[in-house]
C-alpha cells in the first residue's frame, strides 16, 4: 500500500490527482481571465481583425470569372492558348450563353471591369458585345415564329421542356439554381414551377440547360412564372443550334412533332464563332480568350502581380517596361522617406526627450504639454498649415525673400514635393518619438552620468558610452512606432506630397474609392503588412525587442 | 594617528558656502583640511550638507563662495572629469549596460590605456574586492554586497589619490556592512589612498575613521578623532549625537580648579567639568556617559556629590545591564553597568544613589 502510495500520482486533499485538480484550478482561472478580456476581443475581431481578413482576402479572391461564364472556363480548359489558334466552336457556344445569361443579369459589365486590368479593351468589348448578343437570337426568331406562330407562346416553350409527368432531370435544375445564384451573388431557392424533362435533356442539351437557366433566373429573379412568360431570345438560338444534330426519335409527346417540323425547316444560322467575329473583330484574335483562361482560376496571384509591376500572361509572369513600374517606385519611395521620417524624428526627438527627462518637474511639465499641443489640433489642420508655411508664395519664402537669401524669382519649392512630405509628416509624428524617449529617459538615474564624469569620462563620452546606450530601447520603440506609422500615412502625403511627394498608401486609396480596384487594393495593403512584418522580424533579430519599452 | 597640524594638507575648504536657492546657506562656512592618506568621515543627521559637500569636492556642485583645493591646487575651475577622483555613489551607479569587466575597464579606456594593462589593472582591483570570478556578468546579475564590492573596486581601478564614498553600505544588511566596513578601511590603508566617507551611522563613523567630522545645520561641529568624539564632545549636539548620553540641564554655580558646580533645575547640585561654560550664573547643559555612572559611593572621591534615584525599569542585555532611573525630575536617566557576579540586579522602585567623578561629567552650552 505505502509502496504504491510513494509511486503513484501525488494525490489532492479530495483524493483526485494533483495534478488534475491543480489543471481545473488553472482553468478556472484562465476561464476567467478570457471572461474579462472577451469584450475587447470581441470587439476588435468584429472591427479589426475580420474586416482586414475579408480584405486581404479579396487580394486572391477571383471567383468572379468562373461564376460568370461557368461553362466557357470548362470549355476553355482543354484549349492550348500558346499556339495563337482560335478556341473551337464549342467554346464560342458556351460562351455565348453564358454571356446571355450574365447580359441578362447585368454582370458582364463587372466581369469586363476585372478583366480589364489584366487587358486593357477587356471591358469595351464586353459592353458592346452584351447589347449585340440578342441580334442571333431575333434572326432566328422570324423564320421560326413564320413556320409556326405557337413558338411565339411561352408555353408552347414550357410544354415542350417542363417534365410534366415524366421523369425530370433534377440535377440540372439545382446546377442551373447554383449557377444564377452564383452569378447573382444571391440565394436562387424557391419555387420554380419547372422542372427539366429527362428525356429533352437527353435530345436537346443545350436548349435544355438553356430553357433550365432562363427558368430558375425568371422565377427566382423576376418573379415571374416561367410557364406564362416568353423566353429570352436565346433560347431559339439553343434549340435550332441542338435540332441541327438532334435525334428526335426516342421522343414522343405532343411536341414532338413541333420539333420535327422545325428541324425539317433547318433554319440557318451562323456558327457562333462567325456571329462572335461579326459582333466584334477582337474576338477573332486569341487575345480575349487567352485573358479569359489564364484568369479562369477561383484564386489568383494577378493582383499581387500587378502590386509589383508585373502581369500573369499565358506565357509566365511579365513585367511592365521599367518607365512603367509606378508601384515598385512607390513602395521603395515609401520606406525611403518613411525611413527618412523616422531619422529625423529622431534626431529633433531626442534632445527634446532629453530635456523633458531632465529638467525640473515644472518646466518638464510645461514643456510635455508643448509637446502634445499638436494632438489637440485636427491632423488636417495641422497639414494645412504646413501648407501655408512652405508654398512658394508662403511664410517661409516670404521671409527668405525678405531676407535676400532668395531671389524673388527663384522662390524655393518646398511643398507637393518630398521635401514637404518629410516636414510635415516628422511634425505630426514626432510626439510618437518623444514620448518612449521620454519615459525611457526618465528612468536612467543621473548618478550613472556622474559616475562617468568622476571616472574621467569628458561630458561627450559619458553620454556617448553610458547615457545613449541606455537610452536606445527609447529609440527603438519611438522608432518602431514612427516608422509603421509612416509606412501607411495618407493624409498628408495626399494634402502636401504632390506627385513626387505621394506614398502607397494613397495608391491605395486611389484604388479603393476611385478605381474600384479593391483586388489591387488588398494586395497593395497585404504587402505593405508583410514589409512591416519583415522589418518588425528584422528588428527584433538585431536589436532585440525585448530591447524596446514604451514606458 | 592624524595629527594634521605636521603633515601638509591634501584636501582643503576654506570658507565654503554653498546655496543652491539663493535664500538659505546649506553650507555655512566650511572649513576642513585632510592631510594625504586620511580616512575621514562625515557624519551627521539628513539634510546637513554631507552630500553637498562631497559633491563640491568632486565638482557637481560648485561652491557659492570659498576655495576648495586639492594637493594645494584650487580646483574651482577644473571640470569633474579632470580631478582624478574615485568616486563611490549610494546606489552604486554601475553601467547596466556594461559587464563587470567593463565596468571597470571604463576609467581605463577614457584615459586611453592599452589593452593588455587594462586588464591587468581590472584583475588586480577585483582580486582587492575577490570578485575575479565575476567579470563576465552583468550588474543586475550580482547581489547588493556583491554590488558595493565591484563599484568600490571601479572607484579604485584607475588609482585615484583621493576617494569619495556616499553612504556607500546605506542599503546593505547589517552583517554584510561589517565586512565591507572592515575591507574598505583596510583597502584605503593599504593603498595610501585620501578617502572621504559619508555616512549616516556612527558605529560605522566611530569604527572606520581616522577623524569624524559631525555635521549640522551647514557646519562641523567637531572634528576630531573617534575616541576624542565619544569621550570629549565640543557641544551638546555633538554628545547627543555620538552614542548614548544623559542630559541634565541647570546653572554654573561655581567654577574652580577646574571643577564646576552645577545647580540643576531641581535644586540638587552636581559636579562637572567646564567645557563651554566659563563663569558662574551660566545656564548649562551636562552630559555623562551611561557607563560612566557609578552606584557604588566607595568608588566615588569622598567630597563628590551625588544624586538620589528611583530605578524605573531594568533590562537584562547580556553583557551589560542597563538601567533607566528618574533623576532630579528626569525619567529616561539610562546607567549601564558590567555584568560581573558582583553586581546588584536592581528591581523597580528601588532607591538608589548616584554619582560621577568630576571629569566623566561635561558642562557644554545649554
Ligand atoms: N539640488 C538641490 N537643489 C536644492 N536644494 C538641495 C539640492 N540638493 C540638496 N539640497 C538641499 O540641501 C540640503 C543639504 O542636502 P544634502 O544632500 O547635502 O544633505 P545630506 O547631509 O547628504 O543628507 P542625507 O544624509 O539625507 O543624504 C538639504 O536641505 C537639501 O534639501
Ligand atoms: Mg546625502
Amino acid at each position: 500500500m505505502a509502496d504504491t502510495a510513494a509511486n503513484g500520482p501525488v494525490l489532492a486533499a479530495d483524493g483526485s490527482p494533483l495534478k488534475r485538480s491543480l489543471g481545473r484550478a488553472l482553468r478556472r482561472q484562465k476561464l476567467r481571465a478570457l471572461a474579462l478580456v472577451a469584450p475587447l476581443l470581441i470587439f476588435v475581431l468584429i472591427t479589426f481583425i475580420f474586416p482586414i481578413a475579408s480584405m486581404l482576402f479579396r487580394s486572391v479572391q477571383n471567383d468572379i470569372v468562373s461564376n460568370t461564364l461557368p461553362y466557357t472556363v470548362q470549355a476553355l480548359a482543354n484549349w492550348d492558348a500558346s499556339t495563337g489558334d482560335l478556341p473551337p466552336e464549342q467554346v464560342f457556344e458556351a460562351m455565348y450563353f453564358d454571356m446571355f445569361l450574365a447580359a441578362e443579369a447585368k454582370r458582364h459589365t463587372r466581369l469586363g471591369t476585372r478583366l480589364n486590368y489584366e487587358q486593357t479593351g477587356v471591358s469595351s468589348l464586353f459592353r458592346q458585345s452584351g447589347r449585340k448578343l440578342d441580334d442571333l437570337g431575333k434572326d432566328i426568331e422570324k423564320p421560326m415564329n413564320r413556320l409556326n406562330a405557337a413558338w411565339k407562346d411561352g408555353e408552347t416553350w414550357y410544354s415542350i421542356f417542363d417534365a410534366g409527368t415524366d421523369s425530370a432531370d433534377t440535377q440540372l435544375l439545382q446546377v442551373q439554381r447554383n449557377r444564377v445564384a452564383a452569378l447573382t451573388d444571391g440565394p436562387a431557392s424557391g419555387d420554380v414551377n419547372f422542372a427539366p424533362s429527362a428525356a429533352m435533356a437527353q435530345a436537346l442539351p443545350t436548349a435544355t440547360r438553356a430553357y433550365t437557366a432562363w427558368a430558375v433566373y425568371t422565377a427566382t429573379q423576376d418573379g415571374k412564372d416561367p410557364a406564362t412568360t416568353d423566353p429570352w431570345e436565346a433560347l431559339p438560338v439553343a434549340l435550332v443550334h441542338d435540332l441541327k444534330t438532334a435525334d428526335l426519335s426516342g421522343l414522343n409527346g405532343p411536341a414532338v412533332d413541333l420539333l420535327t417540323e422545325l428541324q425539317a425547316a433547318n433554319i440557318e444560322m451562323p456558327t457562333f464563332a462567325g456571329f462572335f467575329a461579326d459582333m466584334d473583330e477582337d474576338w477573332a484574335t486569341a487575345t480575349p480568350w487567352q485573358t479569359i483562361q489564364t484568369h479562369s482560376g477561383i484564386y489568383t496571384s494577378g493582383y499581387f502581380l500587378n502590386a509589383v509591376d508585373a502581369q500573369k500572361t499565358p506565357e509566365g509572369i511579365a513585367w511592365q517596361p521599367e518607365d512603367k513600374q509606378i508601384l515598385l517606385t512607390l513602395f521603395v519611395r515609401t520606406l525611403i522617406m518613411s525611413l527618412a521620417i523616422t531619422g529625423s524624428c529622431i534626431l529633433l526627438g531626442y534632445p527634446i526627450a532629453w530635456l523633458l527627462a531632465n529638467l525640473p518637474m515644472r518646466q518638464a511639465n510645461v514643456l510635455l504639454i508643448l509637446v502634445l499641443l499638436p494632438f489637440w489640433t485636427s491632423l488636417l489642420v495641422r497639414t494645412s498649415a504646413w501648407k501655408v508655411m512652405l508654398q512658394q508664395q508662403g511664410v517661409i519664402n516670404d521671409v527668405l525673400v525678405w531676407i535676400g537669401l532668395v531671389d524673388d524669382a527663384e522662390r524655393l519649392i518646398m511643398i507637393n514635393n518630398q521635401f514637404g512630405t518629410i516636414v510635415a509628416m516628422t511634425h505630426i509624428l514626432l510626439p510618437f518619438m518623444i514620448l518612449p524617449m521620454y519615459s525611457v529617459m526618465q528612468t536612467i538615474p543621473p548618478s550613472y552620468l556622474r559616475a562617468a564624469k568622476s571616472l574621467g569620462a569628458t561630458n561627450w563620452t559619458a553620454f556617448w558610452r553610458v547615457y545613449f546606450p541606455q537610452s536606445v530601447p527609447g529609440i527603438g520603440a519611438g522608432s518602431i512606432l514612427v516608422f509603421i506609422l509612416a509606412i501607411g500615412y495618407y493624409i498628408t502625403p495626399e494634402i502636401v506630397g504632390g506627385t513626387k511627394g505621394v506614398f502607397i498608401s494613397n495608391r491605395i486609396a486611389y484604388h479603393i474609392s476611385s478605381s474600384l480596384n479593391w483586388g489591387l487594393a488588398a494586395a497593395l495593403g497585404s504587402i505593405l503588412l508583410a514589409a512591416v512584418l519583415i522589418l518588425y522580424w528584422a528588428y527584433d533579430r538585431i536589436v532585440g525587442i525585448d530591447n524596446v519599452k514604451l514606458g | 594617528m592624524a595629527d594634521s597640524a605636521t603633515k601638509q594638507a591634501f584636501v582643503e575648504f576654506e570658507r565654503v558656502q554653498k546655496s543652491y536657492d539663493g535664500e538659505t546657506l546649506v553650507v555655512k562656512d566650511l572649513n576642513l583640511s585632510l592631510p594625504q592618506g586620511e580616512f575621514l568621515t562625515m557624519l551627521g543627521p539628513s539634510g546637513s550638507g554631507k552630500t553637498t559637500c562631497l559633491m563640491m569636492l568632486a565638482g557637481f556642485e560648485t561652491a557659492t563662495h570659498g576655495d576648495i583645493r586639492l594637493d594645494g591646487v584650487s580646483i574651482n575651475n577644473i571640470p569633474p572629469h579632470k580631478r582624478g577622483i574615485g568616486m563611490v555613489f549610494q546606489n552604486y551607479a554601475l553601467f547596466p549596460h556594461m559587464t563587470v569587466a567593463e565596468n571597470l575597464s571604463f576609467p581605463l579606456e577614457v584615459r586611453k590605456m592599452g589593452k593588455s594593462e587594462r586588464e591587468e589593472k581590472i584583475m588586480r582591483a577585483l582580486g582587492m574586492v575577490q570578485m575575479q570570478d565575476f567579470a563576465g556578468r552583468r550588474p543586475t546579475q550580482l547581489s547588493g554586497g556583491q554590488q558595493q564590492r565591484i563599484a568600490l573596486a571601479r572607484a579604485l581601478v584607475f588609482e585615484p589619490e583621493l576617494v569619495l564614498m556616499d553612504e556607500p553600505l546605506g542599503a546593505l544588511d547589517k552583517q554584510l556592512r561589517e565586512t565591507l566596513q572592515f575591507e574598505i578601511t583596510r583597502l584605503a590603508h593599504d593603498l595610501g589612498i585620501t578617502t572621504v566617507y559619508v555616512t549616516h551611522d556612527q558605529t560605522e563613523a566611530l569604527t572606520m575613521s581616522d577623524r569624524v567630522a559631525v555635521f549640522d545645520d551647514g557646519r562641523i561641529q567637531q572634528l576630531a578623532p573617534p575616541d576624542k568624539l565619544y569621550e570629549e564632545p565640543q557641544n551638546s549636539f555633538v554628545a547627543q549625537f555620538i552614542g548614548e548620553n544623559n542630559t541634565l540641564d541647570g546653572v554654573v554655580k561655581e567654577i574652580n580648579n577646574g571643577v564646576a558646580l552645577v545647580q540643576l533645575d531641581g535644586g540638587d547640585i552636581i559636579d562637572a567639568k567646564p567645557i563651554n561654560v566659563s563663569k558662574p550664573g551660566e545656564r548649562t547643559r551636562v552630559s555623562i556617559r551611561p557607563e560612566r555612572v557609578e552606584m557604588n559611593k566607595d568608588r566615588l572621591n569622598p567630597d563628590a556629590h551625588t544624586l538620589k534615584a528611583e530605578v524605573l525599569e531594568f533590562v537584562y542585555m547580556g553583557d551589560i545591564f542597563r538601567t533607566r532611573l528618574r533623576v532630579a525630575g528626569v525619567d529616561d536617566f539610562i546607567i549601564k553597568t558590567r555584568n560581573a557576579p558582583d553586581q546588584a540586579r536592581l528591581k523597580p522602585g528601588e532607591q538608589i544613589e548616584i554619582g560621577w567623578m568630576a571629569e566623566d561629567c561635561r558642562a557644554l552650552d545649554a
